[in-house]
C-alpha cells in the first residue's frame, strides 16, 4: 500500500513521516508537492508537521489554499484515510475538515517533550490496531496546540465519539497537570464524522523506533496499514 | 568629504584610511569607504586575531575542509562528510534578544547548507548575568524564544548546549550557535567565483536598510547608547530560509554551480569580494538589479545591508535557466545581477555606471593585520591566590554536605536546563538518540549504522583565572563529553568571545587562550576546522570573562552503542575513571558556598586525558558501560547525583577517599566531594563486566576503581569512611529540576 506525504513549503516533518512509512513500516511512500493536483494512487494521505507557508498569519491558514488540498478533500469525501499530524492537524482545522481551532499553548511557550495520550476510539483507520484506553507515549512539539471549540461543539464531538486521543498521565488518567497546552477536554486528537480523517498534535512518526525513546507511535501507522489491507476502506486516490 | 568624523562613524582609524588611499592610488568615494569599513572591520577581517589563529592545528587525515570556507568538514566514513561550525551573535542579542538570537541561528544554518550539506543538528552555548536580575530573565527568555522560533520553524533539531550565569555577562550576554550538516564528501561546494562570464545570481529575501553596519557594530564596545543601535539588528524569516535551504540543496544536486555563499555579515560586499578573492577572479554587479524592499536605496546601502536570508550564486554560463526553474518551484526569484570577470576587481555599478571599483585583494588579503600588544593582567596574581586554610566559614544556609550538594544542584549553572530545551524542538528529523540534558547531543545517520556526537563547552570562570588552562580545559571537556557518549572525537570548532583587543590585558588573555586551545587540540587530535572570533565584548569599559567556547564532533561507528549519563539498573558497579586531587580553585562550590571566584583552575594532563577518552570509546564499543558521565561543575558528588536523575530513581551508595588539603574538616570533605579535578568520568558497569573494565583501564594507563554500587532510592557518599552525603534521590532531583524553572514559574503553565 502507498502513503502520500504532502509537502507544503515550510513542512518540516515530511521526511520523518516518509521515513516511518517507508523505512520502518516497509510500505510505499511518495511526496506530493502542494501545487500538485494528483495524489498518485495513494491509499492514505499524511499532512505532516511543520510551519506551512511560515504560519505567520495563523497556523494552517495559508496551507488550506494550496492546490493539493482540493484533492485531499475529494479523497477524504470518498472515505480515504487522511492523517494530519501537528501542523497537518492545524491545516485540517483551517480547511474545515475537522471542527475547532488552535490557540497558543497556555504557557505561551513552544513545548517539545514526550507526553502520554489515551486512545479513546478504535473505530478509525488510525486506531484500529489499538486497544481502547491504551496509553501511548509520544512526543509533542508545538507552540499552538491548545485545542479550542465552543462547548456545543465539544459536546457534539463527545456524543459522536469523535475525540480519538486525550492527554493523560502515564496511568491513563486525565489531569490538569498532564494537559501540556490547555486543550479543551484534554483533546489531543479528533476524527471527522466519517471517522476517516484524523488529526492529532503529538507526533507518532517520531515514536516509531525504540532508539528514539519510544515506539508507541507505530500503533497508529500499523492501524492504517491493517485497515487498508483488510479491505475495510476502498478509497484510492 | 571624507573627514575624521566620517572615518570614526565607519570605525576606521586614520592610519587605516591612509592604507586605503595608498592601495587605491586615490581617495575612495563614500561607497568604497563603506565597503572598506566592513571588510576591514574586526568581524570580517580578523585583524587582531589572525596572527594567533594561524598557530592553531587545522589539519589531519580526517579533515576534508579546514578554516577559510563557510564551514569546516570532516570525514565520517562511508563516503560522508560532517560539516559544522560555531558562530557568535552576542552584540545583536543584547540589543534585541529575540531577533539577535534568531538571526544568529539563521546565519550558522546558511553557512552549513552553503557547503552543500543538509543541516541536521543545532547546539548553542549561552552566557548571561545572574538570574536574580529581571533584566537577565528578560534576555534569557528572548534569546531562547529566538533560537526556538528560528530552529523549530526551519525544522532542525536543537540537540544540546550549555548555559552559564556570571555577573560579568550581565551587560554583554553571549549567544554562540553551532550547526552541523551531512553530505557526500564528494559533493562539498565552496564559496568561489571563477570563470569569466559566468553569471552571478542573487536569491532570497529582498534587500532593505536593516543591519547596515552590523559588522562594524559587532566590532565596537557597548555603552549606554547601545540601545540606539537597534536598526543595525536584522529581522529573521525562517520560512524564507527554509525555502532557500530546500531550493539551494536542489540546485546543488545539478552541476550548474561554480560556487555559492550566503550573505551574512557585510552582506553583498563580503560575499562578492570573498568569492572573487577565493577564485582569483573579479566580480561585477549592478546594484539596480538587486531586489530591494525599500525605494530610493543608495549603492552604499545596498552593498552594506545585512538583510537576512540571501544567497549569492555563481552559475555556469548557459545553465541559468535550469537554476531559475528550481528557484521558481520554491516561489523564489533568482536575479541575475552580474558576472565573473578576470580583472580581480570588485566593480559595483548602478544602472551601468560604475560607483565603486576596488581590487578584491585590497579588501581581503591586504586587510590590516595587527600584532597587538599583550601584557599579563594585574588582577591575576590576586585572584589566583587561594589559601584554603584561611577560607572562613561557608554560607550559613549550607549547614552540612547535604545542604552543600542541594545548593549546588539548585544553582542555575548546574541545575537542569529543561525549562530551556523543552522550548527547542530537539526531535524533528527523527535522528536524536541522546536528548538534551543527557550529555553530548547524539544524532544517528540514517541509512548507516553510524551516529555523530557533539558538545559545546566553555568555562569563563576558569579562563578568567587562567586563560590558557581554562581554554585547554574547555577543549578537554567538550571532547570528553563526546567520548562519554561513546564517540571518537574527530575535530573541533571554536568561538572566541573576548573583550576589547586594543587593551593589552585582553589581548594577552586572547593569546593565552588560543595557545591553550592549540595545545589541547593537538594532544587530543581534534583539529580546529573553523569558527568565529567575537571581540569588544565589553559594556562601559568592563569586559566579560574571557570565554572561548569549543564545539567538538565525534563519531560513533554503531549508533546503538550510544551511552548516556543515567544509571540504568540497580546493582551495577560504579567505577570512577581518573583521579580526584581535591582541586577547589575556580570551582562552583567556592562560588556557591563562599562567594569566591578564586584560585587556579584544575590541572590538566593532556596525555592522561587522551588515554581516558580513548578508553571511553573502547568501553562503549565493547558495550561495557551502562552509563558514563563527565565530572565537571560541582565535582564528583554532583556528577553522581546527576547519574541518578532521570534514571527512574536509582540511587547509589559510594565511598571515596579523603583528600589532603589545608583547612577545616568541612573544606577537606568539600574538596573530595565538590573539587573539580579534570579527566574524570563516572561510569556504571554490569557486575560481571567490572573485571573486564578494570583490566582495560589498567592496560590504558587510566586510574580506575570501583567506588560503590547503584541501587536504593538514596544517594549516599561516604568520605574516608564517614557518611557525608545522604539524600533521597527525589529530593535532590527536585532541587536540580527547579533550579532554572523556578525563576520563571509564575509565567509558565
Amino acid at each position: 500500500m502507498k502513503f502520500a506525504v504532502v509537502v507544503f513549503p515550510g513542512s518540516n516533518c515530511d521526511h520523518d513521516a516518509y521515513h516511518a512509512a517507508k523505512d520502518v513500516l516497509g510500505q510505499q511512500a511518495e511526496y506530493i508537492w502542494h501545487k500538485d493536483t494528483d495524489l498518485k494512487g495513494a491509499d492514505v494521505v499524511i499532512l505532516p508537521g511543520g510551519f506551512a507557508h511560515g504560519d505567520y498569519l495563523r497556523t494552517g491558514a495559508m496551507a488550506r489554499f494550496s492546490p493539493v488540498m482540493k484533492e485531499v478533500q475529494a479523497f477524504a469525501a470518498k472515505g480515504g484515510p487522511v492523517l494530519g499530524i501537528c501542523n497537518g492537524f492545524q491545516v485540517l482545522l483551517e480547511a474545515g475538515m475537522l471542527p475547532g481551532a488552535m490557540l497558543r499553548n497556555r504557557g505561551l511557550k513552544f513545548l517539545c517533550e514526550h507526553v502520554h495520550i489515551r486512545v479513546e476510539q478504535t473505530d478509525t483507520p488510525f486506531t484500529a490496531a489499538c486497544r481502547r484506553g491504551q496509553v501511548l507515549r509520544i512526543p509533542i512539539a508545538h507552540g499552538d496546540g491548545n485545542y479550542f471549540a465552543e462547548p456545543e461543539v465539544i459536546a457534539k464531538l463527545e456524543a459522536n465519539r469523535q475525540v480519538v486521543f486525550r492527554y493523560t498521565n502515564a496511568n491513563g488518567e486525565v489531569t490538569d497537570e498532564a494537559n501540556p497546552n490547555g486543550s479543551a477536554a484534554a483533546i489531543a486528537g479528533l476524527c471527522n464524522e466519517g471517522r476517516n480523517v484524523v488529526g492529532l498534535m503529538p507526533h507518532p512518526e517520531r515514536a516509531c523506533e525504540s532508539v528514539l525513546g519510544s515506539a508507541d507511535g507505530l500503533a497508529i501507522f500499523e492501524s492504517v496499514v491493517q485497515t487498508i489491507k483488510s479491505g475495510a476502506l476502498v478509497a484510492r486516490a | 568629504m571624507i573627514d575624521p568624523k566620517v572615518l570614526e562613524r565607519h570605525g576606521l582609524k586614520p592610519d587605516e584610511y591612509d592604507r586605503i588611499v595608498a592601495f587605491m592610488g586615490r581617495e575612495p568615494n563614500l561607497t568604497e569607504l563603506g565597503i572598506f569599513s566592513v571588510m576591514w572591520s574586526e568581524h570580517c577581517s580578523y585583524k587582531s586575531s589572525r596572527v594567533h589563529l594561524k598557530t592553531l592545528p587545522t589539519g589531519g587525515p580526517q579533515v576534508l575542509q579546514g578554516p577559510g570556507e563557510n564551514a569546516g568538514a570532516v570525514d565520517i566514513g562511508e563516503g560522508l562528510a560532517a560539516v559544522f561550525k560555531i558562530e557568535s551573535h552576542n552584540h545583536p542579542s543584547f540589543i534585541e534578544p529575540y531577533q539577535g538570537a534568531a538571526t544568529g541561528v539563521g546565519g550558522i544554518i546558511r553557512d552549513i547548507f552553503t557547503m552543500g550539506a543538509r543541516p541536521i543538528a543545532l547546539l548553542n552555548s549561552l552566557r548571561f548575568g545572574s538570574l536574580e536580575d529581571p533584566a537577565t530573565r528578560r534576555l534569557l527568555e528572548g534569546v531562547v524564544a529566538g533560537i526556538a522560533g528560528y530552529g523549530n520553524s526551519i525544522g532542525i533539531p536543537t540537540v544540546g548546549g550549555e548555559i552559564a550565569f556570571e555577573p560579568s555577562y550581565a551587560g554583554n550576554p553571549l549567544v554562540n550557535v553551532f550547526c552541523l550538516g551531512i553530505e557526500k564528501a564528494s559533493d562539498i561546494i565552496k564559496g568561489v567565483a571563477s570563470g569569466a562570464g559566468n553569471a552571478v545570481y542573487y536569491v532570497g529575501a529582498k534587500t532593505g536598510r536593516d543591519g547596515i553596519h552590523g559588522a562594524t557594530m559587532a566590532s565596537a564596545e557597548f555603552d549606554d547608547k547601545s540601545a540606539e543601535k537597534r536598526p543595525a539588528v536584522q529581522v529573521g524569516d525562517p520560512f524564507m530560509e527554509k525555502l532557500l535551504l530546500e531550493a539551494c540543496l536542489e540546485v546543488m544536486k545539478t552541476d550548474t554551480l561554480i560556487g555559492i555563499q550566503d550573505m551574512g555579515a557585510a552582506g553583498l560586499t563580503c560575499s562578492t569580494t570573498e568569492m572573487g578573492s577565493r577564485g582569483g577572479a573579479g566580480v561585477e554587479i549592478d546594484v539596480a538589479k538587486v531586489p530591494q524592499r525599500e525605494s530610493g536605496m543608495t549603492p552604499y546601502e545596498i552593498m552594506l545591508s545585512e538583510s537576512q536570508e540571501r544567497m549569492l550564486l555563481v552559475v555556469k554560463r548557459g545553465r541559468e535557466a535550469e537554476v531559475e526553474r528550481i528557484f521558481e518551484k520554491w516561489d523564489l526569484h533568482a536575479s541575475h545581477i552580474g558576472e565573473v570577470t578576470t580583472d580581480g576587481l570588485l566593480r559595483v555599478k548602478e544602472n551601468g555606471k560604475v560607483v565603486a571599483e576596488i581590487p578584491n585583494r585590497a579588501l581581503t588579503d591586504e586587510a590590516p593585520v595587527y600584532r597587538r600588544p599583550m601584557s599579563r593582567p594585574e588582577y591575576l596574581d590576586e585572584v589566583q591566590t587561594l589559601d584554603l586554610g584561611t577560607l572562613g566559614t561557608r554560607d550559613t544556609r549550607i549547614r552540612d554536605d547535604n545542604a552543600a550538594l542541594l545548593a549546588l544542584l539548585g544553582s542555575p549553572a548546574i541545575g537542569s536546563k529543561r525549562w530551556v530545551y523543552r522550548q527547542y524542538d530537539h526531535m524533528v528529523r527523527t535522528n536524536t538518540i541522546n536528548m538534551p540534558g543527557m550529555g553530548a547531543g547524539v544524532v544517528r545517520i540514517k541509512d548507516t549504522d553510524r551516529a555523530l556526537a557533539m558538545s559545546v563547552d566553555g568555562n569563563g570562570r576558569y579562563c578568567y583565572l587562567d586563560p590558557r588552562r581554562g581554554a585547554m580545559l574547555a577543549v578537554a571537556e567538550a571532547a570528553r563529553n563526546v567520548a562519554c557518549a561513546g564517540a571518537k572525537p574527530l575535530a573541533a570548532t571554536n568561538c572566541l568571545n573576548f573583550g576589547n583587543p586594543e587593551r593589552p590585558a585582553i589581548m594577552w588573555q586572547f593569546g593565552q587562550a588560543v595557545e591553550g586551545i592549540g595545545e589541547a587540540c593537538r594532544a587530543l587530535d581534534t583539529p580546529i576546522t573553523g569558527g568565529n572570533v567575537s571581540l569588544y565584548n565589553e559594556t562601559d569599559g568592563k569586559a566579560i570573562y574571557p570565554t572561548p567556547v569549543i564545539g567538538v564532533v565525534g563519531l560513533l561507528e554503531h549508533a546503538d552503542r550510544v551511552v548516556s549519563r543515567c544509571f540504568r539498573a540497580a546493582g551495577d558497579a560504579i567505577v570512577l575513571l581518573g583521579e580526584g586531587r581535591g582541586e577547589l580553585g575556580g570551582s562552583e562550590y567556592l562560588k556557591v558556598a563562599h562567594g569566591l571566584v578564586q584560585g587556579q583552575p584544575p590541572a590538566l594532563d593532556l596525555k592522561a586525558e587522551r588515554a581516558l577518552q580513548d578508553l571511553l570509546v573502547e568501553l562503549a564499543g565493547a558495550r561495557l558501560m551502562r552509563s558514563a558521565h563527565d565530572c565537571s561543575d560541582g565535582g564528583l558528588a554532583v556528577t553522581l547525583a546527576e547519574c541518578t536523575f532521570d534514571s527512574g530513581g536509582i540511587g547509589a551508595d559510594v565511598s571515596i577517599d579523603e583528600v589532603a588539603v589545608a583547612g577545616s574538616a568541612d573544606t577537606g570533605r568539600a574538596a573530595a566531594l565538590f573539587g573539580e579535578s579534570a579527566s574524570r568520568v563516572v561510569v556504571s558497569v554490569a557486575p560481571d563486566a567490572t573485571t573486564d573494565v578494570l583490566t582495560r583501564a589498567k592496560a590504558a594507563g587510566v586510574p580506575a576503581r570501583v567506588i560503590g554500587r547503584t541501587g536504593g532510592h538514596e544517594l549516599r557518599i561516604a568520605v574516608g569512611g564517614q557518611v557525608a552525603v545522604a539524600v533521597a534521590v527525589s529530593d535532590a532531583e527536585r532541587a536540580w529540576s527547579s533550579a532554572v524553572e523556578h525563576y520563571f514559574a509564575k509565567r509558565v503553565a
